[in-house]
């Protein structure tokens, strides 16, 4: 059944945006409301409804897919349409820059304590005024140990011509340039028109050895065995890899890209003590425990990570060493760049 | 027109404005912004039609031409199944036209998302191909498994309307036909085939339409590689947000199908008769 919860919760998120305008701030029975807007597939479905049951205060849910699709949907509705959202670190840079967020009474959040200080004052949000870390990984290369000659440690697997048409790249443009920059040894934020450039040209060297550019569907096809080598997120490695035990996971010699998906208030919100209520109760052991467990994802929490299994505690994909961890980079706004990346993108999909 | 009549008819006129005029003028309105100030501009355009940069040109190319293919394969299988169905028994032409609509009874992104797993290396048809020790067939994330979902899910929309025009064609022409000694083969390029055109005009619309502005298929089955132009307008919208250069896509498309249907209803005319359109 878990195999079709990927597409199950999309076709949900579908029906669910339009709805998502509808909203208003006290439900139709009455009462308070709070409208949370999150990655799909990212939450344990039940943590909603146990919220309701403590606090009383309806949780209207709804789900994006992207980054720039949730910042879009914002913009289009004038955010009176969500109280907390949880975007990743670059956007969030991003909506500060643009006063879309409201500082958040971390008085009101008295379980912040909890938060691992390796993601504290992180450069996002240097003074941790806007944001609570939710979730957090790398990305990497997922790959099927029965259909690669030799272990894989380096992007350069990529390229190799041994895997035509053996390869799923991300459907986005700041995860694919951002990796193939990094095996050129560059930053994942330049600005550099001439590095971009080549990283351009070496993705369309790259394109006839890639199979296909897609998105959430990847845990659903390397399960299935559909190809060797694919970039995914840590967290769906592991789901990968409890359904398929020959999925390996690598973060690349040459250095990666760690996110942080972090929880966050907007400026517009009608009900901003909820949405601090909620952000609280998500940072409460026993909540975070249900949602590290049901994502997959590493969890930003103390007592989450010293509650993991011994295994877990060495895993790459669940909880990367300092020395993994020292050479990925987080993603920062690109601002103007932000069109020119796009631009290469759709050159490179276009051709 | 009589009083009540306009008065009954205020109604749609209302829907029309708010549904469809109204958006239109906003898309219209949008394709000349480029974001920066109100001033307007014809940038955009610019922009799509930059024979320099010639991306976007190239993108719309390989639409139209996907659609084109993927339009004249749901000919050459749909006017023989219409007129099948036009000859058929009252009670056996409801359950097979019954059979056709059926599938569409269940979303399109759905029906998309079960060809993935017929047609995937691990799916359905490679596994019966290898049990049988038939070789494997690379058909996912290709051009051709493209078109194939085009037709699978706009074939429909082609027999239906020609299957319409067909039954409304007058037996006694016919008869006279070959009563006059035209044999089955003349009867039919002379006389049924044109009197069918208005009913093919319609399929053709109705199936190259939306076959040249999908963007889930192409994306499910194409895998992303070869962009169709709803792609572009998607991700203009969805990720780069970039509303006056979405708009201005759609601005171009919708003129490239209004001029396409003008010169079809122009062929209509000529050949008066019902259809869907």
């Amino acid at each position: 059944m878990k195999q079709f919860r990927c597409l199950r919760c999309g076709l949900l998120a579908l029906c669910l945006l339009p709805l998502a305008s509808c909203g208003s701030s006290s439900g139709p029975g009455g009462g308070p409301t709070l409208k949370v807007f999150n990655w799909g597939d990212y939450i344990d479905p039940e943590v909603t409804a146990l919220f309701t049951q403590e606090t009383g205060i309806k949780v209207i849910y709804t789900m994006f897919d992207a980054n720039e699709d949730m910042y879009t949907s914002i913009r289009a509705s004038g955010g009176v349409s969500h109280d907390v959202v949880i975007p990743s670190d670059y956007m969030i840079r991003k909506m500060i820059n643009e006063d879309m967020l409201r500082t958040i009474d971390l008085d009101n959040v008295p379980n912040y304590a909890l938060i691992d200080d390796r993601f504290k004052n992180l450069d996002f949000d240097p003074q941790n005024e806007y944001s609570v870390p939710y979730m957090w990984g790398t990305v990497g290369i997922a790959y099927n140990t029965t259909m690669v000659d030799e272990p894989i440690d380096s992007w350069t697997a990529l390229w190799d011509t041994r895997y035509q048409k053996n390869i799923f790249m991300m459907d986005s443009v700041r995860d694919s340039l951002g990796i193939t920059l990094k095996m050129l040894g560059y930053s994942m934020n330049t600005k550099n028109g001439a590095e971009l450039e080549e990283a351009y040209n070496k993705l369309v060297e790259q394109k006839p050895l890639v199979l296909a550019y897609i998105g959430d569907e990847v845990k659903d096809k390397m399960i299935a065995g559909e190809a060797a080598l694919a970039v995914v997120y840590a967290g769906d490695a592991i789901t990968i890899s409890e359904q398929n035990p020959d999925i390996a996971y690598v973060i690349p010699r040459e250095g990666s890209n760690l996110w942080v998906d972090s929880m966050c208030i907007l400026k517009t919100s009608e009900n901003p003590e909820a949405a601090e209520a909620f952000i609280n109760f998500m940072c409460s052991t026993p909540i975070a425990l249900r949602n590290w467990e049901y994502i997959n994802y590493s969890s930003p929490q103390k007592e989450v990570i010293a509650q993991m299994p011994e295994e877990l505690q060495n895993s790459s994909a669940r909880n990367p060493s300092a020395e993994e961890l020292a050479r990925c980079e987080v993603f920062e706004d690109l601002s103007q760049t932000t069109q020119y990346y796009e631009d290469l993108w759709t050159r490179l999909i276009g051709a | 027109m009589s009083r009540r009549l306009r008065l009954t008819a205020a109604p749609y006129a209302l829907y029309a404005l708010v549904f469809i005029a109204a958006p239109l003028l906003l898309i219209l309105y949008y394709s000349l912004t480029t974001g920066q100030g109100a001033t307007l501009s014809l940038d955009n355009f610019r922009r799509f039609f930059d024979f320099n940069d010639t991306v976007y040109l190239r993108v719309l190319w390989r639409s139209l031409w996907i659609a084109g293919v993927s339009t004249a394969i749901c000919f050459v299988l749909g006017y023989p199944m219409a007129y099948i169905l036009s000859r058929m028994k009252a009670r056996t032409r409801n359950i097979v036209s019954f059979l056709f609509i059926l599938p569409m009874w269940m979303n399109f992104l759905l029906r998309t998302y079960a060809w993935m797993t017929l047609l995937e290396r691990t799916g359905v048809i490679n596994t019966a191909l290898k049990s049988v020790g038939l070789p494997s067939l690379e058909i996912m994330y290709t051009t051709g498994a493209v078109i194939l979902g085009n037709v699978y899910n706009f074939l429909p929309f082609m027999i239906l309307p020609i299957y319409t025009s067909l039954t409304k064609i007058d037996r006694n022409l016919i008869e006279a036909s070959e009563d006059l000694g035209a044999g089955r083969a003349v009867t039919f390029f002379r006389v049924i085939f044109p009197l069918s055109f208005p009913g093919i005009m319609s399929g053709l619309t109705m199936t190259f339409m939306p076959a040249v502005t999908t963007f889930i298929i192409s994306k499910l089955l194409g895998g992303g590689q070869n962009a169709l132009i709803g792609d572009l307008i998607e991700k203009q919208f969805k990720v780069a947000g970039d509303w006056g250069f979405g708009s201005a896509m759609s601005v171009i498309l919708m003129v490239l199908i209004l001029l396409s249907m003008n010169a079809l209803s122009r062929y209509e005319k000529e050949n008066a008769g019902g259809g869907l359109m």
